[in-house]
């Protein structure tokens, strides 16, 4: 594309920065998605000029500048193309969650005024003509993959490829069109409308800009050194934030290629085949991996089984040491680079991750072994911590300065404060425009000097990291004044592999106590290996051996705790292990396994006040329990109270 | 919107088959026409899968003609009816269980391969170019049937329902005129026959193959057939289109029973 050159200097939109691209690096690869058997690429220039035809095509339609497109469907790079083409034209993509049903779509589609839409196949098709009626503003539906789309008679369905052959027309007639709608785009335009998954209340649509996207890509390039020859694998949701950062802000700002699975259900097989050097999953994934090869390695012959176990042993203390870069002495070196062959190398390559040099995690706390794991192979995977409102980036760990329980410093351009509640606030060039007509809720989240409230709380670490502990909601304050985050509490004593659910309790007392689940498989396993029998649960949970047990893991959070020195007046002083697991039937959880706290609360009160009564060594409890057929019955058990051993403080010990 | 169902593309003309002292096979003329779906059901034992061997050359009936695509025939054989476009599935599973998905949706192919072993072999010139040809054919199949998560799975792995599809998969592969499935959905869940009936008509209506197909589940006949032959002890009882068959009086009696 000659016009390329017409382009102005300033960057500021990803249509400007594709064509930007088209001429600089117009034959590297841009998209690749695996099709038919086979890695289909496209180069940067056949990109820009597919993206022409479409927004030409579109225009061709009667697509206006500040008109909204819907977009739905898997990761693919057509998809990818329609959102660019929207924005070249000077209209907005709202991507939406591909797995949603009809029902779920119609909010967001209404309320973003959606013109257009851009689905992947028959059935999101099917799933936007059913609810069509009831979206005055849905005008047309372009699909993507024609199978089985042969008898959709509609006027309003067009197939993808004859909107772009319709675009390359309309440039043969217009050929200055494009590029003068292209041209008038700026940087404080509004790029995108994303909806946040709304576990509470309606979604609401995020109004990002150019600006906050661009300018954070531009940060977190530098931040983390990325240059135009990473690989990504791009298979998280379209409607998620990072995907738009990962996949399409930070590939467009730097010029990598993104690569899109054949689909779903061909993510592992593809991440091996495209071995990216830059990767983000959610901690559950990691985990999953995890489990994996430890199941595998547990059936594997006895041989493999000791080299692996020897050679991670070895991992967990040079590996790790090797990628933060400290010292090493010579002949662990050379043992690592012996392990590198045999263990750590195959594995990586199964798991798809021998190119990877970066790895992100966020959302949720990721356990510490698993972290471990990944670090001593030698893949530097790190925390971030992040909103849709943010344009993703608040805090990231630094390279060498990764730590399992913190996300790290605050990021390039980012300002963070903390209320007197701890709650995080922030202030970033990536902070979000405006929720979409809904100016309240605007305000209540984003102050006039751009503030932006996250609802988490958090505090700093010694070396200035961002811990985040909790919801700022559900953290309280102890009789002394010293916080108290249930979550945090909770979520360390879950680490173990013993524990399966826990409850700590502390807001307005003088001490912290909690409940302990016991996992029924994990200490189950364990007492057979003691020959210690059992007849259940309830029995085993009461036992004094499993007592001793989940003793030392309470002391071990305790002087994880006590390292903190805000954290460390919420030490468990006292603790029992409850006589059935918590369950969703009886309430005690959500069905997506989070502890109810008020109904656990009111269910035990009686097991609360006792742990509060420092006089008593047990208490007794008649509850209720549904059964898996659903019939109900009552349980009696007697639990034994334990005191565990609280540190007075880690700087006073080592004083000492 | 309606398919265009064409002229008779195969028909049988009393045919009678026996074992032995065994009839299997009764005076059956029946015939298919282009583009439709077709049925053949009745009760266990009723000659069935017998049928379907008689038209695809396995069997060899004692009397009777065959007409295919016009030409006349006493018996068909097994290599002419493949030759000719007739592909099928069997009701237990055939496939190569140590190969991959690809690889047994490949074996398909080989009727359309030209080239020898030995060129085969070398794999270069025209038969690496024949090799790459067929690989793009199966790879349409592979992404029709959505199997492209398996497409390297041994499919001695595979669940049953899958295994179905790959059989399924292997048959369309040697773009058959007409398509022969012995009982596509037995021993599936819903969710699956609802998958394979879906596939089915997909077939029907992207390649314009000729179906027929003998299965036990009812709902799925009437709701997928254009028309239905209705067997039992191996005489023909009945056929013409499902409503017309669900009120033959003799098929009623032979599937729910009469009072003797």
């Amino acid at each position: 594309m000659t016009e390329t050159a017409r382009i102005d200097k300033k960057l500021d939109t990803i249509p400007k920065l594709l064509l930007d691209h088209a001429r600089r690096r117009g034959n590297s690869p841009a998209n690749r998605h695996k099709d038919l058997g086979f890695w289909q690429s496209w180069t940067w220039s056949e990109v820009a000029e597919e993206v022409r035809n479409l927004a030409c095509g579109l225009a061709k339609l009667g697509f206006k500048r500040g008109d909204k497109l819907a977009v739905i469907g898997d990761n693919r790079p057509r998809l990818y193309w329609s959102m660019v083409a929207a924005q070249a034209l000077g209209g907005i993509p709202v991507p939406l969650y591909q797995d949603s049903v009809a029902e779920e779509m119609v909010y967001v589609l209404e309320n973003s005024d959606a013109k257009f839409a851009i689905v992947q196949n028959q059935e999101q098709t099917d799933k936007l003509l059913e609810i069509k009626d009831r979206l005055p503003h849905l005008e047309y539906i372009c699909y993507e993959e024609p199978r089985g789309m042969r008898d959709y008679t509609q006027e309003f369905v067009f197939y993808y490829k004859d909107v772009q052959q319709t675009g390359r027309a309309f440039h043969g007639e217009n050929p200055d069109y494009f590029l003068q709608e292209l041209e008038q785009g700026q940087g404080s335009d509004i790029s995108i409308f994303l909806y946040t998954s709304g576990t509470t209340g309606k979604p609401k649509g995020v109004v990002l800009t150019a600006d906050n996207l661009i300018i954070t890509a531009r940060n977190s390039i530098d931040f983390d050194n990325l240059t135009s020859d990473e690989e990504v694998l791009a298979y998280l949701p379209m409607a998620w934030v990072g995907d738009n950062i990962f996949s399409l802000a930070q590939a467009y700002v730097i010029g990598f290629c993104v690569n899109c699975p054949e689909n779903p259900e061909t993510v592992m097989t593809d991440l091996k085949e495209i071995g990216p050097t830059y990767y983000f999953a959610p901690p559950a994934i990691y985990e999953t991996v995890l489990t994996k090869v430890m199941i595998r390695m547990e059936d594997a012959g006895k041989i493999k089984r000791s080299m692996f176990n020897y050679f991670m042993e070895l991992a967990k203390s040079v590996g790790i040491r090797i990628l933060d870069g400290k010292a090493v002495s010579f002949s662990e070196k050379l043992l690592y680079s012996i392990g590198q062959i045999l263990v750590y190398g195959p594995l990586r390559n199964n798991l798809g991750l021998s190119r990877t040099r970066l790895a992100y995690t966020a959302g949720e706390a990721i356990g510490p072994e698993i972290f471990e794991f990944f670090r001593s192979l030698g893949i530097n995977i790190k925390q971030l911590y992040g909103q849709t409102e943010a344009s993703v980036f608040i805090c990231a760990q630094p390279d060498g300065q990764v730590k399992a329980d913190t996300v790290g410093t605050a990021y390039p351009g980012v300002e963070l404060r903390l209320a007197d509640n701890n709650e995080v606030f922030y202030r970033s060039p990536g902070v979000f425009h405006s929720y979409y007509k809904n100016p309240e809720s605007t305000a209540d989240t984003k102050d006039a000097e751009g503030w932006v409230a996250t609802g988490d709380a958090g505090f700093f670490d010694e070396d200035g990291h961002l811990k985040i502990i909790d919801r700022a909601k559900d953290v309280g304050r102890m009789t002394d004044g010293s916080m108290f985050a249930p979550k945090y509490i909770e979520n360390k004593l879950k680490f173990f592999p013993f524990i399966k659910e826990a409850v700590a309790f502390g807001d307005e007392k003088d001490y912290a106590t909690a409940f302990i689940c016991i996992d029924i498989e994990a200490v189950g396993n364990w007492a057979e290996r003691r020959n210690l029998a059992y007849s259940g649960y309830t029995d085993l949970s009461a036992r004094d051996e499993v007592y001793d047990l989940l003793q030392e893991c309470v002391e071990s959070v305790n002087a994880d705790l006590a390292r903190d020195e805000k954290l460390s007046g919420s030490q468990i002083k006292r603790y029992l292990l409850l006589h059935k697991e918590l369950d969703a039937d009886d309430g005690e959880l959500t069905r997506t396994r989070k502890v109810r706290r008020r109904i656990v609360a009111e269910k035990y009160a009686v097991l609360i006040t006792a742990l509060d009564d420092p006089q008593q060594t047990h208490c007794e409890i008649d509850s209720q329990m549904t059964f898996e057929d659903g019939r109900t019955g009552n349980v009696h058990a007697d639990l034994q109270i334990r005191e565990s051993v609280r540190i007075k403080s880690h700087v006073h010990t080592l004083a000492a | 919107m309606e398919r265009k169902i064409g002229e008779t593309l195969l028909s049988v003309d009393h045919i009678s088959l026996s074992f032995g002292g065994v009839k299997a096979l009764t005076d059956i003329s029946f015939s298919i026409r282009e583009k439709e779906v077709f049925a053949i059901i009745g009760p266990n034992g009723a000659g069935k899968t017998s049928m379907l061997n008689v038209i695809n050359g396995f069997y060899h009936p004692q009397e009777g003609e065959i007409t295919y695509k016009g030409v006349h025939r006493k018996q068909m054989r097994s290599h002419e009816a493949a030759v000719q476009g007739i592909a099928r599935t069997f009701q237990n599973v055939a496939l190569f269980k140590g190969m991959s998905t690809l690889d047994n949706i490949m074996t398909g192919r080989i009727i359309r391969m030209k080239r020898n072993l030995f060129w085969q072999a070398m794999y270069l010139g025209p038969a690496r170019k024949e090799e790459m040809e067929n690989r793009e054919f199966v790879e349409d199949i592979i992404d029709f049937l959505e199997i492209q998560a398996i497409r390297r799975t041994p499919v001695g792995r595979l669940p049953y329902g899958l295994q179905k599809r790959v059989e399924l998969g292997r048959a369309l592969a040697m773009e058959p005129e007409l398509l022969l499935l012995d009982e596509p959905m037995a021993g599936m869940n819903i969710e699956e026959k609802q998958d394979m009936c879906r596939f089915i008509l997909d077939v029907n209506d992207q390649y314009g193959t000729t179906i027929a197909l003998i299965e036990h589940d009812m709902g799925v006949v009437m709701d997928i057939s254009d028309r239905v032959v209705v067997l039992d002890y191996g005489k023909k009882l009945a056929d013409g289109s499902p409503d017309e068959v669900r009120a033959n009086q003799d098929v009623i009696d032979a599937y729910l029973g009469v009072p003797h």
